[in-house]
């Protein structure tokens, strides 16, 4: 057992897949950065020096302090200061982080879920359900995707009672990125699934009596997953962004749980006024964040399917 | 060659029954085009009025070039086609009107196909022993050792099943592909072009493979092919098509020693010859017409030497002539 | 012009190409020699890997990067073009080499009329006006046998049949009159009667106008009937080379010979087909020694420590130890 699994290893290690990794310096960068990035979102309780909602242990005598500076009251640094009430901006940046990346995650597994879906029963069946799915899809479009969001985000409002407004906001976030990233999954996954069913293995299966849902799962959604991946990775860094976008303009995480996005909401009002800290960390953790997952992105495209380009 | 002759084989003999067949395909420009360039409906008879009939145990091979609907008979027999009209009757059981689904399920199991490109007929993601096994695991029944038994029938290792079809040459996933035809325990195999991507070598190798099998499990074949040469080794009968239809069939000897249509004299004719040194044939007229828009009468009419009138006009039936049937007013 | 000695119109030396790869260098064409003389016709048979159309894309200077050649040198008429400048070697292309490929269609340029691509060549390559070189073009599509060819000019590829657009890629690769001309697989996607066709139209241009054709293909019943000289390949080596008729109707090089049984044409009534076992190797664990041993019913252990010499044999060369009975 031990060995075999050594040989995957190996096996892995040789495969084109990691010998182009290995050759990608960027590749290398933004997985070290995206990876470094993940593991403190997820690692934040144990890691971050505060728990920013905590509002005991928070001290309104910090607020303002500037990065690696003792605070003039109580003296005591923090490694990126503090806003202005006194929570620990390298603190409130893991936590965070936790909000945009689980937003960012779950939006696209829904869309994977839903375009990935709705692409294989276009391709699959055709006729007139496929061009139903697909003009559905080029609607979708012709919407701005943050429109739609903040849309979806009034709509839900109205339907919440108030005191559960907060702890909806992740979730209507979530369907709102989800609802406007779907298309991009769908129109590739049917394009390839048109490719694979003419495939006479396909046919192989059909006449040998397997049913259309078991050839669609079974047959073909492992020979199109290749570039679901790749936009999964981009539609990750978007998802983010989105994310960001939308908490920025108050509709997104409440600052109860304030995201990325949120902090970034949050600094701008202090940025004229000398403390630029508070808005400056949070944007570059969001940049490296988008970045070092949108350029693994276009390396994992690059490798697992050069035409897609 | 084996013993039977395939001339008495009438009806009560006969496997593969196939009866009037036809296939129309709808290749009309999209409706908003239709009406906005005022295009025509086109329709596209693959096959049109087809019958023949496969004896048991037997080898009938169909041979025409592209555009005469051998592919489509082949899938409209192993059911990945409806036919427009006519009936398949397979082991006596019409799968064209049988409402009774489990007899028809039952018929259909009987049926496998070996398919022309080895590479697109394999699923790239799934093991061997699935690949190999689907036939019997897509019905719910058991498959203990299946896949090594018949790697081994067709020549492959038992050690193979869990590897992944990529690991194989071309001849190897063949194998494999015969391998997973065989899993049901067929009757009838439908073999499309089987060695048509393979090199000559390991053409040979599936050729005899396929032989083998044949005579060990009392297998018929229907074997698609454009190649006159493995016909002529392969086949006990030949049906020819020509633009969706039929238009001779011969027990082998009898077509390649005395081919009656004149279409199946220009097909021999033109064929190389593997010892046609310097040989300079009169090229063949003309080339294979528009099937949307096929010739009146007979379809081979304006390519053929020795037309007449009629043949523009009317189209010949098939009629029995001595050990062949034959589709031309002509032919003796 | 006297008649001196015969100088082939295409002289191929110890030709090699490499391809540099992670798992090492291949080399799909290994020490290759042949020559061709004016009017005559080479058939390159192998099966595939063999290396024959990269042999075909190394004389005509079309390797694929990283490919290349690697050793040996080609002479067309005496002069080495193997080492010829980009823009050199792209008039040489047009001008004395033509090129035939598989899939007519993407040797035509499927947005313009065919007789724009006729004459634009031929204005590259000739020196004639305009007007000469529609006439020019009109004349090459009318020799291929292409109906109404004045009519036709302007139609675009895909007006055009298939036989009938390979007999246009054919115009365009004679239009310039070159000495040479390369056909890979000219006539594998067409049917047999169009075959017929098109393997008729190419021996009468060899004849009519004394061009030398290097045929490229897997066919051995075009061989026959098409070529001269035949060439097998096995594994980017040369296993034989000579007179179409001597090495069809008796070979001497065991990959010739099983090759040769093994086509159903051969078996005549018999049940079973003769095979070699087993497969061509692929080119990253190509075998010791003669590359062919693994599959050679006569195979000894010299075989498998040391390539093969090409040898005098049959009338012709052949790449094998034994070729010529036990000891040799």
């Amino acid at each position: 057992m031990a060995n075999a699994f050594k040989d995957t290893v190996i096996r892995a290690w040789k495969s084109d897949f990691m010998w182009s990794f290995r050759r990608t310096p960027v590749a290398i960068a933004s997985f070290v950065v995206a990876l470094l990035l993940i593991m403190g979102a997820v690692l934040a309780p144990l890691i971050a020096p505060h728990n920013p909602f905590d509002p005991a242990t928070l001290n309104l005598m910090n607020g303002f302090s500037a990065p690696m500076e003792p605070n003039q009251f109580t003296g005591e640094t923090f490694w990126l200061g503090t806003d202005d009430q006194g929570r620990d901006v390298f603190s409130t940046i893991l936590f965070g982080m936790r909000i945009s990346l689980f937003v960012g995650f779950a939006a696209v597994a829904f869309a994977m879920t839903l375009g990935v879906t709705l692409g294989l029963i276009a391709g699959y069946v055709g006729g007139w359900v496929g061009a139903l799915i697909m003009r559905i899809a080029d609607v979708q479009l012709t919407f701005p995707g943050i429109l739609v969001a903040m849309l979806i985000f009034g709509i839900a409002k109205g339907f919440t009672p108030i005191d559960q407004r907060d702890e909806m906001a992740i979730w209507v976030l979530i369907i709102a990125i989800g609802l406007s990233e779907w298309v991009q999954f769908a129109r590739v996954v049917r394009g390839a699934t048109m490719v694979e069913k003419n495939k006479e293995y396909v046919q192989a299966a059909r006449l040998n009596g397997r049913r259309s849902a078991g050839i669609m799962l079974r047959h073909i959604l492992p020979n199109v997953l290749g570039p679901v991946l790749v936009i999964a990775t981009i539609s990750l860094a978007l998802a983010i962004i989105a994310e960001a976008t939308l908490s920025f303009l108050g509709v997104g995480a409440p600052p109860t749980q304030p995201s990325l996005g949120t902090l970034i909401r949050i600094g701008q009002g202090f940025l004229f006024s000398g403390e630029w800290w508070i808005i400056l960390f949070p944007s570059i953790t969001l940049l490296a964040l988008a970045l070092s997952v949108n350029l693994l992105g276009d390396w994992l495209r690059d490798v697992l399917n050069p035409r897609l380009r | 060659m084996t013993a039977q002759s395939p001339k008495q084989a009438k009806s009560k003999n006969a496997l593969v029954s196939v009866k009037h067949l036809t296939r129309d395909f709808d290749v009309s420009p999209p409706w908003l085009n239709r009406v906005l360039e005022g295009k025509k409906k086109a329709i596209l008879q693959a096959v049109s009025d087809v019958s023949f009939e496969v004896a048991k145990n037997s080898v009938y091979a169909l041979v025409g070039e592209s555009g005469s609907g051998k592919s489509t008979i082949g899938k409209i027999v192993v059911g990945l086609l409806r036919p427009t009209s006519g009936t398949v009757e397979v082991g006596g059981v019409d799968l064209t009107h049988e409402t009774d689904k489990t007899r028809i399920e039952e018929t259909r199991v009987g049926i496998q196909m070996i398919f022309q490109d080895p590479y697109a007929s394999l699923n790239p993601r799934w093991k061997v022993k699935d690949i190999i096994e689907e036939p019997v695991a897509a019905r719910g029944r058991d498959v203990t050792g299946l896949a090594e038994k018949l790697l081994e029938q067709v020549g492959l290792s038992a050690a193979d099943i869990s590897k992944f079809p990529h690991e194989f040459s071309g001849g190897q996933r063949q194998r494999i592909c015969i391998a997973r035809a065989l899993a049901a325990e067929p009757k009838l195999i439908v073999c499309d072009e089987p060695t048509s991507a393979l090199d000559v070598s390991v053409q040979a190798q599936v050729l005899n493979l396929m032989s083998d099998l044949r005579e060990e499990f009392g297998l018929t074949y229907l074997f698609i092919s454009h190649d006159l040469t493995i016909v002529q080794h392969m086949a006990d009968t030949i049906g020819v098509l020509y633009l969706g239809r039929l238009i001779e069939e011969a027990p082998r000897n009898e077509l390649f020693d005395n081919p009656r249509h004149p279409y199946t004299q220009m097909l021999l004719e033109a064929a190389p010859k593997l010892d046609g040194f310097g040989r300079e044939v009169e090229p063949p007229k003309g080339e294979i017409p528009d099937p949307i828009n096929p010739p009146s009468g007979c379809a081979y009419h304006p390519r053929c030497p020795i037309a007449v009138e009629r043949c523009k006009n009317e189209r010949p039936e098939m009629k029995q002539r001595d050990k062949a049937r034959v589709a031309c007013f002509l032919a003796k | 012009m006297a008649k001196t000695v015969k100088k082939p119109v295409l002289s191929v030396k110890n030709l090699s190409v490499e391809i540099p790869t992670r798992q090492g260098i291949l080399t799909p064409v290994d020490q290759l020699s042949f020559d061709i003389e004016q009017g005559k016709i080479l058939g390159v048979v192998g099966e595939s890997g063999a290396g024959k159309s990269m042999t075909g894309n190394a004389v005509i200077g079309l390797l694929d990067p990283p490919a290349h050649i690697s050793g040996g040198e080609i002479r067309l008429k005496g002069k080495r073009i193997d080492n010829l400048e980009r823009e050199a070697l792209r008039k040489v292309r047009g001008k004395e080499i033509g090129m035939v490929f598989q899939d007519p269609l993407t040797s035509l340029n499927p947005l313009l009329p065919i007789g724009e691509q006729l004459t634009e060549t031929i204005l590259e390559h000739l020196p004639v006006n305009k007007n000469e070189a529609q006439e020019r073009a009109i004349a090459a599509l009318e020799e291929v046998g292409i109906p109404a060819a004045a009519q036709r000019i302007n139609s675009y590829p895909h007006e055009f049949s298939g036989g009938m657009r390979q007999r246009v890629v054919i115009a365009l690769a004679l239009c310039a009159e070159p000495s040479l001309v390369i056909a890979d697989e000219p006539t594998t996607a067409l049917d047999v009667s169009v075959q017929a066709q098109i393997i008729a139209l190419l021996k009468r241009l060899c004849r009519e106008r004394g061009t030398a054709i290097m045929l490229i293909t897997h066919d051995m019943g075009v061989i026959a009937e098409t070529a001269d000289e035949v060439a097998v390949m096995y594994a980017g080596r040369l296993a034989e080379l000579g007179p179409v008729r001597n090495v069809l109707t008796s070979p001497t090089h065991p990959y010739t010979q099983g090759l040769m049984a093994s086509t159903p044409l051969a078996a005549k009534g018999k049940k079973r087909l003769s095979q070699i076992p087993g497969a061509m190797p692929r080119l990253t664990d190509l075998p010791f020694g003669c590359a062919f041993h693994p599959r050679c019913p006569i195979a000894k252990d010299k075989c498998r420590s040391d390539p093969a010499p090409t040898i005098e044999a049959g009338g012709g060369k052949a790449a094998c130890w034994y070729v010529n009975g036990e000891k040799s």
